[in-house]
């Protein structure tokens, strides 16, 4: 479903992809964990194309993403392509990133209705469906200031699934939340993944989640995936220094 | 006697006519003003640098040249490049034109203060760009930003008599006229003044209910 072919992303001097190679399967549950700087939101930055590449290439659904054919060549994507591709990616950000000035309703209903065209009464419905499921049915004409963190995100998920898209990136959705509000977050990613069967990649650092939710775990470290398998074996018995260090850091904490 | 009461009524309603000249010259050059500097702003935001520079620079150099001039250039030296303008073309346009630059910087603050996850969530949902200015990040640029935009609705007000020197009878010009036929400016000129403190304390109320309301919502 997604495939990074060498993908190297630098900001200014500084390398956070360096050569990247990854293939998430359709349906596939990629957990992203390592420390800071180790370039992991940079993956999910990138597929989003919220950000451009230094090279290499990104497939998504068997069409290349970052770049396009042109005279049998491949070039870097255009505007047109970026937008005609990007409607197959959905991206939940740390900060949730809701528009403060529509309700949890408009919110979900501004691209559905700009984007796919699809009629209000289409749009609203849709909205309305997604709310119901995250659990904020009674919240639709709440504004985001009115909510809390744990609301906002799962209304930010919300509007996300509208879009429709075959896989969803979340970058530490749960990270900006007060502890108590992470398990309504954590509950709803965990229905999307087993009963709508979503392709997902997320940048966690919730381990124990990770651990039961995720069909493989990536460690990633000074852009690179150092060590990757499934999560019983990454987390538990890592191999790599690194990846131990990392862990034992992080549950220490908790 | 000092101040002539009588003749002041007399020619009150000469000089209410004449304060809607300026009222006229004020409302459709803030108009103006309001539309050039958000075009402004957004082409020099634009990711095209071949729109952005140039606009830029325009921007600069209108700013860093008097009114006065201006308008002196677009109605005098116009015409010799095939620019024929009416005097309240002229006027209108280079009032909409200089004070554009000005509220083109506050919209600039306004745009500077959508914090990036805004654009980062618009571009995730794959909005368009117009679609992205229109419904999210200009609805929180502006609200903040009224009071600035208020203020230059009372500077163009107050830069209207400029607009006397190409032959716009509005306040001043008016005041001038009647000085001149009845060799009386006590009255004219008081008068010009209160009628500018009046509506230049109406305008300053309008701006601060503007900005009462958008602080509610």
């Amino acid at each position: 479903m997604v495939k990074f072919d060498a993908v190297v992303k630098r900001y200014g001097g500084l390398v956070v992809l360096d050569g990247l190679d990854l293939e998430v399967a359709a349906g596939e549950r990629v957990a992203i964990i390592g420390p800071s700087g180790s370039g992991k939101t940079t993956v999910l930055r990138v597929l989003m194309t919220l950000e451009p590449i230094d090279g290499g290439i990104i497939h998504v659904d068997g069409e290349p993403l970052t770049h396009m054919a042109r005279n049998g060549r491949l070039v870097p994507a255009d505007e047109r392509h970026l937008r005609r591709l990007r409607g197959r990616i959905g991206m939940v950000f740390q900060h949730f990133n809701l528009f403060p000035h529509m309700t949890a309703l408009e919110n979900c209903m501004e691209a559905p209705l700009h984007v796919l065209g699809l009629s209000r009464a289409e749009a609203r419905e849709r909205a309305a469906g997604l709310l119901e499921m995250v659990g904020l049915g009674d919240k639709r004409d709440a504004y985001p200031g009115a909510l809390s963190g744990g609301q906002q995100q799962r209304v930010a998920i919300a509007r996300a699934l509208a879009m429709r898209p075959k896989v969803m990136l979340f970058d530490e959705v749960t990270s900006a939340l007060d502890p108590e509000l992470v398990g309504e977050v954590l509950q709803v990613i965990r229905r999307l993944g087993e009963e709508h069967g979503l392709t997902m990649l997320m940048v966690t650092h919730q381990i124990a989640f990770a651990r039961e939710f995720a069909h493989r775990v990536c460690f990633f470290d000074a852009g690179r995936i150092a060590e990757q398998g499934p999560p019983d074996r990454i987390l538990v018995e890592p191999e790599h220094p690194r990846t131990r260090q990392f862990l034992s850091a992080v549950l220490e904490s908790h | 006697m000092l101040f002539d009461w009588a003749f002041a009524f007399e020619i009150l309603p000469v000089m209410a006519k004449a304060a809607l000249v300026t009222l006229q010259a004020t409302i459709v050059g803030y108009a103006l003003a309001l539309a050039i500097g958000l075009a402004m702003a957004l082409a020099r935001r634009s990711r095209r640098r071949w729109i952005a520079l140039p606009v830029g620079e325009t921007v600069e150099f209108i700013r860093s040249t008097p009114l006065l001039v201006q308008i002196y250039f677009l109605y005098f030296v116009g015409p010799q490049f095939g620019l024929a303008l009416s005097a309240w073309q002229a006027g209108l346009a280079a009032l909409g034109l200089h004070y554009g630059t000005y509220v083109s910087e506050v919209y600039r603050a306004g745009l500077d203060g959508v914090p990036r996850g805004q654009w980062e969530a618009a571009a995730a949902l794959n909005l368009s760009r117009y679609r992205t200015y229109r419904d999210i990040i200009l609805p929180q640029a502006i609200p903040p930003i009224v009071p600035g935009l208020g203020n230059y609705l009372i500077g163009i007000f107050k830069e209207t008599p400029l607009l006397s020197v190409i032959a716009i009878i509005e306040l001043l010009a008016r005041a001038k006229l009647i000085g001149s036929e009845t060799f009386r400016y006590v009255e004219p000129i008081t008068l010009t003044g209160a009628f500018f403190l009046v509506m230049s304390l109406a305008a300053a109320a309008l701006v601060r209910l503007a900005e009462r309301r958008l602080r509610i919502r």
